[in-house]
């Protein structure tokens, strides 16, 4: 029984650790198709991008063409919160871009000269309402949301989409109740498509990404936060002339159509 | 008793090594983890007041956690361990899932389940029982996770206590209530509280299960890992001086446990049993050995 209970005790305490240090991220190096021969491309090698978790759909598919358009190059993408991949990339992380979902952290970034030139805004995002598809709430509107017996969720403050809420919460002079404060985006949407929610403040490109899942609800007040996506080759980086590239491509024609077709809007 | 006359080590020299290897890896984060403590405002970090919330509500859900835990798990290892029917060993391990299972999976598991839309949210619902986002739910996700640590460590301690005592106590015409409150239980007393303690700990730190089914709320549901979690995104300092209290929490939780004793004092506990047995029960129960 001793050494029973002395086992789980110290299996215990490891697991105690483990969890402590969870952490979630998530990356995926797509095939590089061969077959195309159409470009010329000098370019050879590997590279890594840090993308916000809410390119992941975008960026997955920009990183195929991009290999697709330049055969000789490997994309890797590491996809989370802006915020954690910032404290990656000044923790030592081998990153060769960065694309942050909001300029404050791609400011900690420039503060701490680890870019390797000025970051480049690409895109701009907007809040939107979701709400379960039988909206059994019957929200319409923004000022819906402070209703008391409408269960909203939106993010903490701390966090870029908290952050946007409470400008509009600000402009607007509504105050919302919400039942909770998730730490991420995709947090909020899981409890709306679950229908634990009846009402969430997500990302116009959330909305569209979790199609028949949840319904969406433009709102007007929704202009008054309005986040903009910087991206920027890191100074760290042993490819500098692919990531240069692959900055220029997701700034370029056919990076910004792939963004516009997810919802996200021009700087 | 003559063997011990010189010092010798049960252990080879190179499994220590490893071990002292093993250690480091357990203790070298916790380490550098308190290098990076700001303790010039480490008291200002975690008395303000959305780290006390969620210090009070971690602890004051744990408890309830650990109170289902026994309520819950004390039965369930004496089923386990003292019965015998058909797939029973499929349904111990399926009871001691939650132990190998990736929380978000439970928080999945609980919403499907507990959810406005589970399997049993209507019926919460119709008797007017709100879970979802309700501190009820965090107690639930705790429970969830931490009770297979007090039914395997109780079940393991049921099966080495045996059944002789029992079994004396039973012919002499004891009921099985009495059996179970005056022989089972005292003589497993000491795994039930480290049980009880391994799971007020594991209930301390659940985080995946909390925010996949309760939500973050300050005061509500935002207990302490879910606010370290949140912290690190805008005041790394305060996650880390957050993170070094709840260490100290469990370090000493488990410590003040293995301190009282309750762990070893199993064997020594023993001839206590002629004592709370009742007298007509004296002689046998204390021939046992």
């Amino acid at each position: 029984m001793r050494t029973s209970t002395r086992f789980i005790a110290g299996l215990a305490l490891s697991l105690a650790v483990v969890a402590g240090t969870a952490a979630c991220s998530s990356s995926s190096s797509p095939d590089s198709s061969s077959s195309d021969t159409a470009t010329t491309s000098s370019l050879s090698g590997s590279i890594t991008v840090f993308a916000a978790a809410s390119l992941k759909g975008t960026f997955t598919d920009l990183a195929a063409s991009f290999e697709k358009a330049n055969p000789d190059v490997k994309v890797a993408l590491s996809f989370a919160g802006s915020s954690d991949l910032v404290t990656q990339i000044t923790e030592g992380a081998p990153a060769d871009v960065f694309a942050s979902a909001d300029t404050k952290n791609m400011t900690k970034l420039t503060d701490a000269s680890l870019t390797a030139s000025d970051p480049v805004n690409f895109a701009t995002n907007t809040l939107e309402i979701a709400v379960p598809t039988d909206n059994p709430a019957s929200v319409a509107s923004f000022q819906d949301l402070a209703k008391a017996d409408v269960k909203t969720v939106i993010c903490a403050p701390a966090v870029p989409c908290g952050a946007a809420a409470l400008k509009i919460e600000t402009a607007t002079g509504v105050t919302l109740k919400p039942v909770s404060e998730e730490s991420s985006v995709t947090d909020v949407l899981g409890k709306v498509t679950s229908g634990e929610a009846d009402a969430g403040l997500v990302y116009v490109t959330d909305i569209k990404a979790a199609g028949d899942t949840v319904k969406g609800i433009t709102f007007p007040e929704s202009s008054e936060a309005v986040n903009t996506y910087p991206i920027a080759t890191l100074k760290d980086s042993k490819e500098s002339a692919i990531a240069d590239a692959f900055v220029a491509y997701v700034t370029g024609t056919v990076g910004q159509g792939v963004l516009a077709d997810a919802g996200f809007a021009k700087p | 008793m003559t063997r011990a006359t010189r010092r010798y080590s049960a252990v080879p020299r190179w499994v220590i090594v490893l071990a002292a290897l093993g250690a480091c890896f357990t203790l070298l984060p916790l380490v550098a983890m308190a290098t990076r403590v700001n303790w010039g405002d480490f008291g200002a970090l975690i008395t303000s007041e959305s780290s006390v919330d969620a210090l009070l509500l971690s602890l004051r859900t744990s408890v309830s956690a650990t109170v289902l835990c026994v309520v819950f798990g004390v039965p369930m290892a004496l089923v386990l361990a003292r019965t015998s029917f058909p797939g029973q060993r499929v349904l111990r391990a399926l009871v001691l899932l939650p132990l190998v299972l990736p929380p978000v999976i439970g928080g999945i598991a609980l919403l499907a389940t507990f959810g406005r839309r589970g399997l049993l949210g209507h019926t919460f619902e119709v008797l007017g029982i709100q879970i979802a986002f309700s501190t009820t739910a965090v107690v639930i996700a705790q429970t969830f996770v931490a009770l297979p640590f007090l039914v395997v460590s109780l079940e393991g301690a049921l099966r080495v206590a045996g059944t002789r005592y029992e079994a004396v106590a039973s012919t002499l015409g004891a009921r099985p209530t009495t059996v179970l409150r005056r022989i089972t239980l005292p003589l497993v007393l000491p795994a039930l509280l480290s049980g009880a303690v391994l799971s007020f700990a594991r209930a301390l730190g659940e985080f995946g299960a909390t925010l996949t089914f309760a939500g973050s709320l300050q005061g509500v549901t935002r207990t302490l890992p879910l606010e370290i979690y949140l912290q690190r995104e805008t005041d790394p300092d305060a996650a880390v001086a957050l993170s070094l209290v709840l260490v100290v929490v469990a370090v000493l939780v488990v410590g003040l446990t293995l301190r009282t004793g309750s762990v070893d004092a199993g064997l020594a506990r023993r001839p206590r049993l002629a004592v709370v047995t009742p007298a007509r029960e004296t002689h046998s129960a204390a021939d046992g050995s």
